[in-house]
């Protein structure tokens, strides 16, 4: 009887939603490719290991980034195309803090905290690294996280606030102008476009043929611990909660007496505060800051959001993740030049086949 | 008389004739240009140059406003996709004509068969790009077209297919290098042999250029201003289709979805196969457009077709109002005279005034400088190549923002094409709602 049930409901899939499953073969035959490669030797484990490391980096830095993303996205109702360039004001002024430190009294203030313009101290001179100056780092960590939070709450007083009532589509275009603002606002203070950061012997280990970095470690650490705590603070605090029912009802919500504009402020911070930690971290990672870094990464933090779900935290998390690893694994069948296109092309495939995400109809914040 | 009253009067004389408010636009925009060189001491050539410029790219914008018109304010499809159509147009095209023995080789097609290829694939990608898209909602639409024009540049942009060979034929896309295009098509009217590198006028060069030659206007300079009016030509013959197609069945059946899609289905209307259609027509036409853009320059890379580029096109569309062809045409206008093109005329009048020489280097020092109240280096640094173009986006990003909050609708967002075959809204007595 259960097997003819299940016999019965296989049927339905593959009548009903023909794209579904072809695109299910398509997966299955890919990993049995993956297997087949790794019998015959044309992909050495130990590059398979590399790919798969180096996609869970990029997986946590994506999930960190995507989080404060699908907060706004569920609570305020629209895709805030802005958030790129929160990322890259995140990660401008955590640097500029931490290069401030590592080198006060040896240096002039301007040339630290412009990091890398046309007068600026190289990175190596300072040798900021996780082992060599901790606490610059961490000073750059925090002061990223609320100095991105304080513009978060800036936007939303200026821009966003007084259009409160306005559709998704009107609030999305409008954060196409505050990324457009933000980058060239960081532009025209900070001028060139790529700096070195890191410098000194950054440390690293390796273990069964592949390189773990030791800014990557930090990276997959410290956003697993924020991810965590972002967790904690949705399931066991009282604003966690609240910012759960806006999500899930905004009405509702406002008519139980949750104070929504509250609510909303404190979302902007948590969310801005997180987002300017992933820019923190992502650049300590790459080793190098640019000023579109954000904006280059926006779509790929979109596909990850919508891979887990729009407004789902956990699907951020893990649509993160997911996309990630597979981005990283796609190099096995294709060039280089097109892991963002995989990556793109998972996005889009996954808007087909189902709009809502892996953690659908679970809005938990 | 009142300035009020002259106000009316004007809004009047010009609100109802839209042909009559687009001339008074262009001379106002030209002379705004033509007075401020004449006053600063500019070359003739030069001012006529900056002319050109301005006229060019308003044109051009104003086509593509038009274009997107067509799909979001006549449908409501939002597509962020349109660089990505863009480059799809200008590269088959540039594919197509490139010689066989050139390098990336192509597929040595005159040009008009190769414009015409270049529609017929623009439209059908839009159009298998459209099937699954026009299922989503307009935020997730926006971004999955966003992805594609992105997975079209990066395609375009791979070392993989910059010079390559499928099923034994040889083409290329020239990688991030670019494809260079066929010269252009203008230079015919003016010289016997356009492909020479130094070519002979023929009877109607010789004559323009002998007349125009005293006035210290070079040759290429009329070259230019004979494809801007080709161009204009080209405008207008598309803002009199688009206001053909709002007006016909057609037209009427997209605005009607704009409107209420469930409606619409209801009357026994297919809204899939119009979206579609729909779809497909305005990024074969942003394929054609951009090709008229790039012939003129002759050269097209990657770089061109980023999103910023849809993202300008939307800024043009939002300024005239969402809806109105006249009004995509006035936000085409407006936003590449005085947003795009107008820092960089600020920019050479501050350059003109005041003796710039040496901008400091950050702008820390630019702004400790202020402390003696001396403000021309943080003006020296504002107006050095990257500051001014940041400036510029600033401006653009500023503009977005009021414009969404003040005025949604645009500058003539309240004459949106109705839906309806009569004007339903004739009964109360208004001023200006005739389309």
């Amino acid at each position: 009887m259960a097997a003819r049930d299940y016999y019965n409901r296989g049927q339905n899939i593959v009548y009903n939603r023909p794209v579904l499953v072809l695109f299910a073969v398509i997966g299955v035959f890919l990993v049995f490719d993956i297997f087949r490669q790794l019998e015959t030797g044309t992909i050495a484990a130990t590059d398979l290991m590399s790919y798969l490391w180096n996609g869970l980096v990029l997986g946590m830095s994506l999930g960190l980034a995507g989080v404060g993303l699908s907060m706004t996205y569920s609570i305020l109702n629209f895709a805030n195309f802005a958030h790129g360039d929160l990322i890259t004001s995140g990660a401008f002024a955590g640097w500029a803090t931490a290069f401030l430190i590592a080198g006060l009294g040896e240096f002039s203030v301007e040339a630290l905290v412009l990091i890398g313009g046309p007068i600026a101290v190289g990175s190596n001179e300072l040798g900021i690294n996780v082992v060599n100056t901790p606490l610059a780092l961490l000073a750059g960590l925090l002061v990223a996280a609320v100095l991105t939070a304080a513009l978060s709450l800036l936007l939303d007083r200026i821009v966003f606030r007084p259009m409160r009532s306005a559709d998704g589509v009107t609030l999305m275009i409008a954060s196409v102008g505050v990324a457009l603002f933000l980058r060239n606002l960081i532009t025209y203070s900070f001028l060139t476009d790529s700096r070195g950061l890191t410098g000194g012997n950054v440390p690293q280990f390796t273990l069964a043929g592949v390189t773990f970095g030791g800014h990557q470690i930090t990276l997959v650490v410290v956003a697993a611990l924020l991810m965590l705590a972002t967790h904690v603070l949705l399931q066991y605090t009282k604003i966690g909660t609240a910012m759960r029912a806006m999500a899930a009802n905004k009405d509702l919500a406002k008519v139980t007496g949750i104070p929504t504009e509250r609510v909303v402020k404190l979302t902007w911070s948590i969310g801005g505060g997180l987002t300017g930690c992933a820019g923190f971290l992502i650049a300590l990672q790459q080793g190098t800051l640019t000023v579109t870094m954000g904006w280059d990464l926006l779509l790929l933090v979109f596909a990850a959001v919508i891979l887990g779900g729009v407004g789902s935290i956990y699907g951020a998390m893990v649509g993160g993740v997911i996309l990630g690893i597979v981005s990283r694994l796609a190099l096995v069948w294709i060039p280089a030049s097109f892991l963002l296109v995989a990556a793109f092309v998972m996005m889009i495939v996954m808007l087909l086949v189902r709009p809502s995400g892996l953690f659908s109809g679970r809005t938990t914040a | 008389m009142s300035t009020g009253s002259i106000q009316a009067r004007a809004e009047g004389w010009l609100g109802n004739n839209d042909v009559r408010l687009l001339i008074a636009l262009a001379l106002a925009i030209g002379g705004l240009y033509a007075l401020f060189s004449a006053v600063l001491g500019f070359q003739l050539n030069g001012t006529v140059n900056t002319l050109r410029r301005v006229a060019f790219l308003s044109a051009i914008y104003a086509m593509l406003a038009l274009a997107l018109n067509l799909q979001w304010g006549y449908a409501g499809l939002f597509n962020l996709g349109a660089a990505g159509f863009m480059a799809i147009g200008v590269y088959t095209m540039g594919i197509l004509t490139a010689p066989v023995t050139a390098s990336p080789p192509g597929f040595g097609l005159p040009l008009p068969v190769a414009i015409l290829g270049a529609l017929l694939v623009t439209g059908v990608t839009g159009g298998l790009a459209a099937l699954p898209a026009i299922r989503l909602r307009a935020d997730y639409l926006a971004i999955v077209t966003v992805a594609f024009s992105e997975i079209v540049r990066l395609t375009f942009r791979a070392p993989e297919f910059a010079n390559t060979r499928i099923a034994g034929v040889a083409f290329g896309t020239g990688g991030a290098t670019g494809l260079s295009l066929p010269s252009n098509p203008i230079r015919i009217l003016f010289y016997t042999d356009p492909a020479a590198t130094a070519p002979a006028p023929n009877a109607l060069g010789t004559a323009i250029f002998s007349v125009v030659a005293p006035l210290g206007i070079e040759e290429t300079l009329v070259i230019g201003w004979a494809y801007v009016i080709v161009l204009c030509l080209c405008l207008g013959l598309l803002y009199w289709l688009m206001i053909r197609l709002g007006k016909s069945p057609f037209g009427r059946v997209l605005k009607s979805i704009r409107e209420d899609q469930q409606v619409t289905q209801a009357l026994g209307k297919d809204t899939r196969r119009f979206k579609i259609k729909t779809f497909a027509l305005g990024c074969a036409l942003m394929g054609l457009i951009a090709i008229l853009w790039r012939l003129s320059g002759g050269y097209a890379s990657p770089r061109m077709f980023k999103p910023i580029q849809t993202f300008y096109i939307f800024i043009a569309l939002f300024i005239g109002g969402t809806g109105s062809p006249t009004g995509s045409i006035v936000g085409g206008a407006l936003f590449a005279s005085l947003l795009f093109e107008g820092p960089s005329f600020i920019r050479r009048v501050v350059a003109e005034y005041l003796q710039l020489s040496n901008a400091p280097d950050t702008l820390v020092g630019a702004i400790a400088e202020l402390g003696t109240l001396d403000v021309t280096p943080l003006l020296a640094y504002s107006v050095q190549d990257v500051s001014i173009s940041a400036l510029r986006l600033m401006l653009l990003g500023i503009v977005l923002v009021y414009l969404m909050q003040r005025h949604p609708e645009g500058l003539l967002g309240h004459r949106k094409a109705i839906a309806s075959s009569v004007d339903l809204s004739r009964q109360e007595p208004r001023e200006d709602d005739n389309e």
